[in-house]
Order: structure tokens, then C-alpha cells, then sequence
């Protein structure tokens, strides 16, 4: 039953993702509202997939690679959605629809087997500490998205030569806004999720040593990166390129986070 | 009985140099060439337009040929020769006049398709020519009616939305850098011609405040005013940056007068808050180094061309929707002037039907005794009610649009049956 509704939401985000990208083509509107509603569509068929999982696994579905991934694509879409709420920002939803995809796409090829949990891992801790953590690295995807489409902007503007993106593409204060919206969401979720993760190793692991994994090193690499861009932003007024190009970077440090989860750091009690 | 014919006579940069131009066009103001035109009794309604690439006259009068001759002997009689004129002055009637007229005020026969600027022209010639009553019936119509197809064209297109000259470059790429220009502050450097123009055209778009700086004072104190800004001397230009958001510069230095490193300086104090320099001065103001800084953008004169020049391909794709709404409209304000034919005939009805009412009146009031003036007032309005109500049938005959019955036909059947004709030709030969 989860797998069947995988399995749509995962065909609708590819038409979405497909009416997004001939909106992009062609700047027509109504391609637009057809995209909207299919991806919004599409977000509601993934947050019944994901409850459905929810159901067959008696557990909440952030623990394998098909189940977190998903979950990351899911939070995504949402976080989105609900920015599009407040504010548009011109053609970001491309840009989101195709990462959401391929996101989907990653988790579609992992396998869906669904594993019983560890002794360990059965507390009210996984929940929200999982879901805080990938709903954080949402919010810093589209900042990262947003980045990405600072950079091809800003460059357009500083070399004159005004190409296919230019028009298509909204103003660089839009972005530097969608930049600093989404961080300062973001990162408070961030320290958050990482605070919850502490009180439970803290639960596990008790008093005994520390596990230095590369997992936690990381994390807390991201979010020293984060903290950084944040305090030169607030003190020095850091914006446009600069930020953008630490908020891609940052970003890698969270995917490279987030692979080493994957790799199994949940296995801490096993 | 002949309608009149609508006339419109006129150079543009298309077909004139710009050496003739200069010598046709009116530079003393609309005032003098009107009052000249009321010489001329064959024009029944008429408006003038100058501006620097085109001159036009458009008129309504029986007989296009001879009135052509003389307004162009009376309008550029001295200027130029004849032989001149004639070469490259166009004219078209009726219909062609209309249709020319809409596509000037819709700004697609400008020199840059799209510019907002001829429509304001526009409706500055024909408010002289209302104020001096030289327009009338038709033409006030017309005019006004090729205000509302400019204005649809440019709502229904998006012929005005991309960048056409160089001051709407200007308003595009700040558009792209700082989102809107709602609040955000200018700075005018040099206070040319060129940059007045500019900072009306970033004021009309809800620009905040303005601050002119320049090598006299008082100039800049002058254009200051204007914008309700404030004033400042070359030699301080680097402090007013900090508060500004926009650079227009355009001095006639010979040399650079603002360097990389004193922009760099400032980045800081702004919190890197973007500048967007324009530099519309040959030889150039501002040191090209400058667009290598962060948050920074500079343009120049050539820059802004090139985003000119990109946007003419998409520009000609919304000028062809722009054509297709003019000619729509023509041919609706061609209807329009169709029906005008039958407004004489219902004119003339109306007045023969209340001079039989007046002067039955006049015979029937007198003689009878000891009415009160409501009363006298009652009869009258009783009078004319019965004339408009016997009326109501005929007008609604000569209005109606039926494809069946041929609108002369219609005019003529009720000239007889009213004897419309005859009673004019007794009274004229009386």
C-alpha cells in the first residue's frame, strides 16, 4: 500500500517537475498553476505515503536510506510549499521540483525493505530528533537552491552578457532575502535537532565515552559553518555572493552529513 | 451631403533627415502655429504635433487636396521649399489617418518601439488644441480614443515591459538587482540633460529621494528642487554614497572622477548593501574596475545598449499582438464614424420637430386666458413630450445596424418622409 503511493507521488513530482520546467521554457502562466497543482498534489499523496509506512512499520519511517531520503524529499516539497505561502520568489519552483526528484529518485532505488528497529532506537527521541534534523537540511537546501540561483544571476549582471537565465531568473535581493529567510529557519532547527541528538546518545550511551564518529564531527562542522555565515551576516552585513557561495558549501557539509548517517551511525547500540 | 474627411499630414524620423526635421519642427510651443491655422476656413477641426522625430497635423475638412496645400504653405512656408516638403511628408486619410494615429500613441512607430514617452506628448499637443477649441467632435473621439488603445496595448502586451531605451535599461537591470525601485535612493552625478531624463523616468518609479551633485552649485540646487532633493559639490562625492542606492553619472569631465578603491571604501559603512552605478558620460566618469567589487554593478553606456539590443527580438514578437490591437481598433472607430453619418439627419429631425412645437405653442399660449405660469409650463412639457415620444421610432430606424437595409437608403427615406431637405432649401433661399 506504501509502495503504490510511492510510487504515485513519485510520478506526479516527475510531472510537476516536468510543467515546471516548460513554465520555465516558456513563461506561460497558466503552465504554472498546472505545475502548482500537480506538485501540490503530489506533496499530499508523499505525506500519505510516508503515514501509510508509518502504519506497516509501527515505527516513524526515518531510519532506512529509501525511508530518510524520502522523508528529506518530503520535507522539502513542504518547506516549499509552505514559502510560496508567504512569498513568491519567480521560477524557484523548478529549481525545487527537479531537487525534490531527484531526491525521490535516489530513494526509489534503495531498498524498501522494511527494518525491525533496535532496542535502542525505540524512544520518543526518534522522531523528533530525526524529523527536526531533515526538516532543518530542508530549509538549507532551498537556501542552497536559492544560492545557486544568486550565482548564476550575479553573473549575468557583472559580465553583461544577458543569457537564457536572465530574465527567467528573479532579483538577486529576492534571493538574498530567500538566502537569509531560509537560514535563519533553518539553522535554530538545526541546533535544535542536533541538541535532541545529544540528550539521547546522553540516554543510550549514559556515562560511558563519547563516540567521535565522523557522523558527529560533521555535524558539528555544518553547524559551525552555518554559525559563521549567520554572525558574518548579522555583524558585517555579509550578503549577495559570499553568502551564497558559503550557504552551497555549507551545504555540502550537510549531504556529506547526512551520507554519513546513512551509513549506518544509527547503529550506535548494535 | 458629403462627411467630412480626416486628414493627417506629417514627418517622421522614418522619412525625414534629421537636418529637415529640425527646420519643420514647431519649437516655439503650440500656441502660435493653432491660432495661425484659424486662418484657414476649410478646416473644420484640427491638432498639431511636434516632437523631436516627428511633426503631424491632423485635421477634418471637404477637401483633403486643397487643404493639404495650404497647411503646409502656412504651417513651413519659409523653412524649407515646397519641393522639399513634398519629398518627404506623408499623408493619409480617413482610416489610414486613424490607424497611423494609433500606432503613434501605442509607441510602435517610434524610433525605440515601446517608449512610454510619445503618449504623454500626446495628450500634451491635444490638451493645447482643447484649450484653444480647435478640436471638436471627432477628433476629440479620436484622440481619446487612441489614448485607450495605447493604454491597451501596453497592458495586453508587454511591449512596454521590457527595456527600450536607456534609461528603461537602467530601470530593467536595477529591477534585477535590487528587486523593486519602491524607497531606494538616487544619485545624480552631473546634471546633464541626459541624467534629468533618467531620473524622471527612476522617479516615476516610486524612486525615494533624490540627491544631484554637481560642479556648479546652483544647477545642482536647481535640479534638486525639482525632484525635492538635496544638493551637493563634485569634490564630496564619495561621503553621499553611503545613503544611496543608484549613481547616475554623467559630468563632462575629461577624466575618471570615482575609483575602485573609493567604493571599496565605503562597502563597509553601506554592510555591503548593493550599488548600481551608471555611467551615461563619453568620455567615461567612473573607473571600470569599480564593477569588480562585490554587491557592486557598473554600466555604461555601451552596456546598456547591449541590453537595448537583446530585448528588440522579443520586443518585435509583442509589436506584431501590439499591430493586431490597433487595427482593431481602427476598425472600430471606423464603425463609430460610420454611424456618424445618420447624426446630421437626427440633428435636423429633432430641430424641425421643436420649431412646429415652438411656434404652436407660440400661437396656442396667448390665447388662452388666465393661466398660472405652472400651468403654461405643463402644456409645454406636454408639447415636446408628444413631439419626443413620435420621434422615438424614427431615430431608433436611422440608428439600427441591420445589414439588410442600407444606411443611405435609411437617411433618405426619413429626409423625404420628414421633408428634411426641402424645408432647408426654403429656408435658405428665403
Amino acid at each position: 500500500m506504501s509502495y503504490l503511493l510511492f510510487q504515485i507521488s513519485f510520478l506526479a513530482y516527475f510531472l510537476a517537475t516536468a510543467a515546471y520546467i516548460v513554465f520555465f521554457i516558456t513563461q506561460k502562466k497558466h503552465v504554472r498553476r498546472i505545475a502548482r497543482t500537480i506538485f501540490f498534489t503530489a506533496a499530499i499523496l508523499h505525506t500519505a505515503n510516508i503515514f501509510a509506512r508509518y502504519v506497516e512499520a509501527g515505527h516513524t519511517p526515518i531510519t532506512s536510506i529509501h525511508e530518510t531520503i524520502s522523508f528529506f524529499a518530503w520535507s522539502i516539497s513542504w518547506c516549499y510549499l509552505s514559502f510560496r505561502w508567504r512569498y513568491t520568489v519567480k521560477n524557484f519552483g523548478t529549481f525545487a521540483s527537479i531537487m525534490v526528484l531527484g531526491l525521490m529518485l535516489i530513494s526509489s532505488l534503495a531498498s524498501r525493505e522494511i527494518m525491525p528497529l533496535p532496542p535502542t532506537m525505540q524512544s520518543w527521541l526518534l522522531p523528533v530528533h530525526a524529523s527536526i534534523a531533515i526538516v532543518a537540511d530542508a530549509f538549507l537546501a532551498l537556501a542552497a537552491i536559492g544560492g545557486g540561483m544568486y550565482l548564476l544571476q550575479e553573473r549575468e549582471l557583472k559580465q553583461k552578457r544577458f543569457g537564457y537565465f536572465f530574465s527567467r531568473l528573479p532579483s538577486l535581493e529576492a534571493l538574498d532575502k530567500l538566502n537569509q529567510h531560509c537560514i535563519s529557519i533553518g539553522f535554530p532547527l538545526m541546533t535544535l535537532g542536533m541538541f535532541t541528538g545529544y540528550i539521547w546518545a546522553k540516554q543510550i550511551w549514559g556515562g560511558r565515552d563519547w563516540h567521535w564518529d565522523p557522523k558527529i564531527i560533521w555535524s558539528m562542522v555544518t553547524w559551525f559553518l552555518y554559525a559563521g555565515l549567520m554572525h558574518q551576516r548579522f555583524t558585517l552585513g555579509w550578503r549577495g555572493r559570499r553568502a551564497a557561495l558559503m550557504t552551497i558549501i555549507a551545504f555540502g557539509a550537510v549531504l556529506l552529513t547526512l551520507w554519513f548517517q546513512l551509513k549506518g551511525v544509527h547503529n550506535y547500540g548494535v | 451631403m458629403g462627411c467630412d474627411s480626416i486628414v493627417l499630414l506629417g514627418v517622421n524620423h522614418k522619412t525625414t533627415p534629421l537636418a529637415v526635421r529640425e527646420k519643420l519642427a514647431l519649437s516655439g510651443g503650440y500656441e502660435e502655429p493653432l491660432a495661425k491655422l484659424r486662418q484657414l476656413k476649410g478646416l473644420q477641426e484640427y491638432y498639431l504635433l511636434s516632437t523631436c522625430n516627428r511633426v503631424e497635423i491632423l485635421f477634418t475638412c471637404q477637401d483633403p487636396r486643397q487643404m493639404r496645400r495650404e497647411v503646409l504653405d502656412l504651417l513651413f512656408a519659409g523653412q524649407v521649399s515646397r519641393e522639399e516638403v513634398a519629398d518627404c511628408i506623408y499623408m493619409h486619410e480617413n482610416e489610414d489617418a486613424v490607424h497611423h494615429l494609433f500606432m503613434v500613441a501605442s509607441s510602435l512607430d517610434s524610433m525605440i518601439v515601446g517608449e512610454a514617452q510619445i503618449l504623454g506628448q500626446l495628450k500634451e499637443a491635444f490638451q493645447h488644441a482643447s484649450e484653444q477649441k480647435t478640436s471638436g467632435l471627432i477628433l476629440n473621439k479620436l484622440l481619446h480614443k487612441s489614448f485607450s488603445v495605447a493604454k491597451r496595448v501596453r497592458t495586453e502586451t508587454r511591449i512596454g515591459a521590457s527595456a527600450v531605451s536607456i534609461s528603461y535599461a537602467a530601470v530593467e537591470l536595477g529591477r534585477k538587482i535590487f528587486g523593486e525601485l519602491k524607497g531606494k535612493r538616487v544619485m545624480l552625478v552631473g546634471a546633464g540633460e541626459m541624467a534629468e531624463l533618467a531620473a524622471e523616468h527612476l522617479v516615476g518609479q516610486g524612486i525615494k529621494k533624490v540627491v544631484v551633485a554637481n560642479r556648479t552649485l546652483e544647477r545642482a540646487m536647481k535640479l534638486a528642487k525639482r525632484f525635492n532633493g538635496t544638493a551637493v559639490g563634485l569634490d564630496e562625492l564619495v561621503e553621499p554614497l553611503l545613503n544611496v542606492d543608484i549613481i547616475i553619472s554623467s559630468t563632462g569631465a575629461a577624466d575618471l572622477i570615482l575609483f575602485k578603491k573609493d567604493v571599496a571604501s565605503i562597502m563597509r559603512g553601506r554592510r555591503n548593501q548593493p550599488l548600481f552605478f551608471i555611467d551615461i558620460a563619453v568620455p567615461r566618469d567612473l573607473d571600470p574596475k569599480i564593477n569588480e567589487l562585490d554587491n557592486v554593478y557598473l554600466y555604461d553606456i555601451d552596456d546598456l545598449n547591449n541590453v537595448v539590443e537583446i530585448n528588440r527580438e522579443q520586443r518585435d514578437k509583442e509589436a506584431i499582438k501590439a499591430r493586431r490591437i490597433v487595427e482593431e481598433e481602427t476598425l472600430k472607430f471606423g464603425h463609430w464614424l460610420d454611424s456618424m453619418e445618420v447624426t446630421p439627419t437626427i440633428v435636423e429631425l429633432r430641430a424641425a420637430a421643436e420649431s412646429i412645437c415652438r411656434t404652436e405653442l407660440a400661437k396656442t399660449l396667448p390665447r388662452l386666458n388666465g393661466l398660472d405660469p405652472k400651468e403654461k409650463k405643463s402644456i409645454e412639457k406636454m408639447a415636446s413630450s408628444i413631439v419626443g415620444k413620435m420621434l422615438h421610432h424614427p431615430m431608433l430606424y436611422l440608428k439600427s445596424d441591420h445589414p439588410c437595409s442600407n444606411r443611405e437608403d435609411r437617411i433618405s427615406t426619413v429626409r423625404s418622409l420628414f421633408q428634411l431637405d426641402e424645408s432647408n432649401s426654403s429656408e435658405n433661399n428665403d
